[in-house]
């Protein structure tokens, strides 16, 4: 099969690639360009593992043809982390020992992000509401709603 | 046809390890050249924290602060032998290995020491901070660091420990068939809350209120997190997990997850977890094996609750809709 070129800026570096069409964006950074932040749980769009940020929008990359990311703007949680230091919901996971396996870990962030994006100072039933389509097997969900809420408060004071 | 209301208690002991013909785990220890501590394990870290908790039982052994200790787990190619990661043994059988293993490296430490310094190594302590003193006269001391210096390129000693725990194989009595298939028993007890519809059939847990007995918490952050996860999880098995969903042949079963049910972020019951800590005898610093014990109790707590509301005994796991309108039907019919 024919090989086509994409081009997108995955957390702020550009990035072109030949895939063969019909090539996941998850395969494509996973296994192309080796960001592996994105993890592929159900490979059919309801786990969340694999949830990037494209254009702002939150994007499940296993049900996304990397063909259609051309030009795209695309960010994942490898990408958060500024001169060593963890973003704010990275910490907050940390601290709020949110994180167990680890596999859900990075969809999480990525929805919670994008919450954060839009609203800074979300209630809990946003937060239930935001993450809903994300699964987590080992932490019960409440040190993530925490942890997401904790991120929420930090940010806000820092920006007062 | 109404929403009725109950409340269900449950209360369990569960082992620690398991006894099929034996049960055996072992660590080696070894210090790098300059005097930091490698443990080496073929059991698996999961996520449940296993390298954590081994580092701390190796540095509170040796002596040093836990961040001069790694952890090297899970190759079962080059490691020593472990029976695995599984029924809630990683810390107490694993921290046992490691501790014997950390007592001989010390010991190898110690002597080292005893000679650079002149003295007696019964006569030495370690500060936990990296260094090792002469007791009463803490002015005379030495760096682990220098320790390890002086034992790989002067006195051609390796500071290394081996450690074996095992649990032996137990065989009934031919007379009364008794045995000890398992050691070092955890507690838990749950209330739990729930509503049930009538009509439908549905369970919503209100409330879970868990106290669990887990011998030491050897790091309460962390066995926290457990015991809410596991909390969770007891909920999922008590009323949605099956690979069978709601049909008796196998072939309207499901094919993946997606047809794996789990609460999710919408489902959280309103969960209390209560650590009561009774050291155990023969763990590791005195703790047991709180790993699938957590997710237990919650399991007959709801099956009471149910048949609290409802008046109807469950049986089968998980109690779904369809089985609690079948008993209602049952139960009506008399």
């Amino acid at each position: 099969m024919a090989k086509v070129p994409v081009q997108f800026t995955l957390n702020g570096s550009e990035k072109a690639e030949f895939v063969e069409s019909g090539t996941t964006l998850l395969h494509a950074l996973r296994d192309k360009i080796g960001d592996t932040s994105p993890k592929g749980g159900c490979h059919q769009g309801t786990c969340g593992a694999c949830s990037v940020i494209i254009d702002g929008e939150l994007r499940l990359s296993c049900l996304t043809l990397a063909e259609t990311c051309n030009g795209a703007d695309i960010k994942t949680t490898a990408g958060l982390a500024e001169g060593g230091m963890l973003h704010p919901l990275q910490r907050a996971f940390l601290d709020a020992f949110a994180t167990q396996c680890g596999f859900c870990t990075p969809g999480m962030i990525m929805a919670a992000k994008v919450l954060l994006d839009r609203m800074p100072n979300p209630s809990r039933e946003d937060v239930v509401e935001a993450l809903s389509g994300n699964v987590c097997r080992c932490t019960g969900y409440e040190p993530i709603i925490q942890a997401v809420l904790t991120a929420a408060r930090a940010n806000s004071q820092n920006a007062a | 046809m109404a929403i009725r209301r109950g409340r269900g208690v449950a209360a369990i002991n569960y082992p620690t390890g398991m006894n099929l013909g034996g049960d055996p785990t072992q660590a080696l220890v070894h210090s790098t050249p300059t005097g930091n501590f490698m443990v080496t394990l073929s059991s698996v870290d999961l996520g449940q924290g296993m390298k954590q908790i081994m580092a701390q039982i190796c540095a509170e052994t040796i002596g040093v602060p836990t961040d001069r200790v790694v952890v090297d787990t899970a190759d079962t190619d080059t490691g020593p032998h472990c029976m695995g990661t599984f029924a809630s043994r990683g810390t107490h059988r694993a921290g046992n290995a490691v501790i014997q293993a950390a007592r001989e490296a010390r010991q190898v430490m110690l002597e080292v020491a005893a000679e650079e310094l002149e003295v007696n190594a019964s006569d030495l302590e370690t500060d936990g901070q990296g260094n090792i003193l002469v007791k009463g006269a803490p002015q005379k001391s030495m760096s682990i660091f220098d320790v390890a210096l002086s034992a790989h390129f002067k006195r051609g000693r390796s500071i290394s420990g081996r450690g074996m725990f095992l649990i032996p194989r137990s065989y009934p009595e031919k007379e009364t068939g008794a045995m000890k298939p398992s050691t070092c028993y955890a507690h838990a007890c749950t209330v739990a809350e729930v509503e049930v519809d009538d009509e439908t059939g549905e369970v919503t847990v209100l409330t879970v209120k868990n106290v669990f007995e887990i011998g030491r918490a050897l790091n309460p952050k962390m066995v926290e997190q457990q015991l809410v996860g596991g909390s969770w999880m007891g909920i999922s098995h008590a009323l949605y997990e099956t690979t069978e969903p709601y049909y008796p042949n196998r072939d309207h079963g499901g094919t993946d997850f997606n047809q794996y049910l789990m609460p999710g972020l919408g489902d959280l019951a309103e969960t209390e977890i209560i650590v009561l800590e009774r050291p155990s005898a023969d763990g590791p610093f005195g703790a047991k094996g709180p790993g699938e014990m957590c997710a237990n109790p919650q399991i007959p707590a709801i099956a009471n609750a149910v048949f609290d509301a409802v008046g109807v005994r469950i049986d089968a796991l998980p109690i779904t809709p369809e089985r609690i309108l079948r008993a209602l039907k049952a139960q009506a019919a008399g």
